[in-house]
């Protein structure tokens, strides 16, 4: 037998029918998932049709993007603000009850950003193929699964069919030696992967990240690498599975148990790629060389080291994007004034990302004029943080401390940041608009957005807490 | 979907590089449970002012950008979220094809399920096209070559399935329903 990649293992037991030259392959999906904002054409599609859902148990649905973060409008009190996010949360309502899909709904302790909830729920799992109309599905990779966003045509296709045509994508190695520094994140460590790739580096490709570093992440880790790889053009990254991604299923709601479990856990480790196995590409990073990281631009790969500055001349993009920013050719990033601090997404919203915040709040407050919002990624990660008593750190300190959900991520839901004003944010899109009409984004860490809020100023948290 | 097997027009052209899918579309118009009328949305932060106003220097404001149905952009466009509100909006818009040198892979995906042709072209052509806003350019699925006023013609990759769905207006959905059989043997083979 030839050695086999980690991705070819897993699409190969997926094909149902495997391409040929006039033809895509046939892929099963195990694992759909689906949220508000992309799925009511697809429901409508079958409709149309007279189409059921070919497999009910294989899709989860949940609400996320455009519900309020503020409890009053979840709990009672308030309606949706919004109207027409309102008519969205209560169409897939709708969808999911008329087709018999199972639905984490708005009131749900089990709710929360969707690529959050489905690992921990311990749906997610090795070797799997997982899809969701949502380009950071990438996120379930971390525990070895083949996964990857869809368009809402392909969610129609998959309800349909539990199944997807597809083209067999090429493999990147990216080989991550060493280990990271004290003080600098898997966020710092996937931006300087970004930086190095550029933001169109991985198309057409699945990423598998490999390496000492990487073996050493635990799966929050895992999962910040995983979910950025769209942010290098890849729709999908994949980390082996190993004792960590065991040690985190085991006894989760959805995970294996008893004799399922064992079997599981020995056909998980058959997954990881033969040695020998050949990629398409291969990249060498070293982890010990990089430093907590930042965006200046309007796309990730447009990062810089905290302590450096942007750089002194780029092309017409790079032009137009500093002009956006309000930012000079050569300027440092740090000691730049922020105006607002987001903690949230599905990049840096779990309980040891909000536990990175709270260490670097404690005893600390939130810097005059700067607005902070903590959004845990999920009810359950709220549950928890509270149980351990962050969000008083947080609500201490004078931030925002919310309901779970996409929020301002992408400023879907009403919660944005104003125009022209500066925000450190920890998720994982910087693009022009993101977070509201005119705002200007900072992609950084936790850690660095904690340091940022007690400062007023983009600040190497490594200067607060060493 | 419409067959579509041969599209003559003029260019419109976008050189940015990474033309992501939150310019195309911004996240505050993706609260829409239908498909219809996403084109006035696109591209809504460049093409308006605070006010709403059309900004008379945006491209897509011009006069001879009216009626264009192809759109030539720069390096890696579509880059970013999964929505398929992009190929919506620029599709009800009126563009039928999108041309550049690398284009994102979901973006390309969700684009050929719309009958919006993502074309990827040579560096060298390329330039020409961006050197050249406003040239006629005949696109043929045929013979997958586009062929620009000079009367030069260039080859443009197109995936063979892809292809025979736009050309035929087949749709996927009912190709894979036809494989339900197989999907069925897998199941059962695999113990899904
Ligand atoms: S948190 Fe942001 S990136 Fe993640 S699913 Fe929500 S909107 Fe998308």
């Amino acid at each position: 037998m030839t050695a086999m990649t980690l991705f070819e293992k897993v699409w190969r037991a997926h094909e149902v029918a495997a391409e040929t030259p006039d033809t895509p392959a046939v892929l099963y999906v195990d694992l759909h998932l689906t949220h508000e904002v992309t799925s009511p054409q697809a429901f409508s599609v079958l409709r149309d049709r007279g189409l059921p859902v070919r497999r009910r148990d294989r899709t989860l649905a949940t609400l996320d993007h455009s519900t309020p973060t503020d409890s009053g409008q979840i709990f009672g009190g308030l309606p949706i603000r919004l109207e027409s996010a309102r008519k969205q949360v209560e169409q897939l309502e709708r969808n999911t009850s008329e087709f018999g899909v199972e639905l984490i709904g708005l009131r749900s302790d089990r709710r929360g950003i969707v690529h959050i909830i489905g690992p921990e729920l311990g749906a997610t799992q090795p070797g799997k193929t997982i899809v969701c109309g949502d380009s950071h599905t990438s996120t379930h990779g971390a525990f070895g699964a083949l996964a990857f966003g869809i368009g809402t045509t392909e969610v129609g296709h998959v309800l349909a069919t539990q199944c997807l045509l597809q083209r067999k994508p090429r493999t990147l190695a990216i080989n991550v030696a060493g280990r990271l520094a004290p003080g600098v994140s898997a966020k710092d460590l996937v931006l300087a992967i970004i930086g190095k790739v550029g933001v169109s580096g991985g198309t057409g490709h699945v990423i598998e990240y490999r390496g000492e570093a990487i073996r050493s992440l635990s799966m929050d880790e895992r999962m910040t690498v995983c979910n950025m790889s769209i942010e290098a053009g890849a729709r999908a990254g994949m980390v082996a599975p190993d004792e960590t991604t065991c040690a985190y299923l085991k006894g989760r709601p959805r995970a294996p148990a008893g004799e399922a479990w064992e079997a599981a856990v020995e056909a998980w480790r058959q997954l990881p790629s033969d040695p020998g196995a050949r990629f398409d590409r291969e990249v060498e990073l070293e982890a010990g060389a990089v430093e907590p990281m930042v965006t200046y631009g309007t796309n990730p790969g447009m990062v810089v080291p905290i302590s450096g500055r942007i750089p002194e001349s780029g092309g017409e993009v790079f032009r137009k994007a500093l002009a956006y920013m309000g930012f000079e050719p050569g300027q440092p990033v740090a000691g730049k004034a922020v105006d607002v601090v987001f903690v949230g997404s599905c990049t840096n919203a779990r309980l040891s990302d909000l536990r990175e915040v709270a260490r670097i709040l404690r005893g600390r407050t939130v810097a005059r004029g700067v607005k902070m919002l903590v959004v845990p990624g999920s009810q359950q990660v709220k549950k928890e943080a509270e149980a351990e008593g962050l969000h008083k750190v947080f609500l201490a300190a004078g931030a925002d401390w919310r309901e779970s959900g996409c929020s301002m991520c992408l400023g879907m839901n009403g919660d944005t940041v104003a125009p022209g004003k500066y925000s450190v944010s920890t998720s994982n899109r910087n693009f022009e608009g993101r977070q509201g009409v005119g705002a200007r984004t900072l992609l950084a860490s936790p850690a660095t957005a904690a340091a940022s809020a007690v400062t007023g100023r983009v600040t190497d948290p490594r200067e607060l807490v060493p | 979907m419409e067959p579509i097997v041969r599209l003559r027009s003029r260019t419109v052209v976008m050189p940015s590089t990474d033309i992501d899918t939150d310019q195309i579309i911004p996240a505050r118009f993706l609260t829409t449970t239908t498909r219809e009328g996403l084109g006035k949305a696109l591209f809504a932060d460049w093409r308006y002012d605070s006010d709403g106003n059309p900004r008379p220097d945006f491209i897509l404001n011009r006069p001879e950008s009216q009626g264009c149905a192809i759109l030539v952009a720069g390096r890696n466009v579509g880059c970013g979220s999964s929505r398929e509100h992009a190929p919506w909006a620029l599709a009800d818009y009126g563009f039928r094809a999108v041309i550049s040198t690398q284009i994102a892979d979901i973006f390309s995906n969700n684009a050929l399920k719309n009958g919006l042709l993502p074309i990827v072209v040579d560096e060298a052509t390329h330039a020409w096209l961006l050197a050249n806003p406003g040239a006629e350019i005949a696109i043929d699925l045929e013979t997958r070559s586009l062929a620009l006023p000079d009367g030069r013609t260039v080859a443009f990759p197109l995936e063979d399935f892809a292809r025979y769905c736009l050309m035929n207006g087949v749709d996927e959905l009912g190709y894979l329903l036809s494989k339900v059989p197989d999907i069925e043997r897998y199941e059962r083979a695999h113990g899904k």
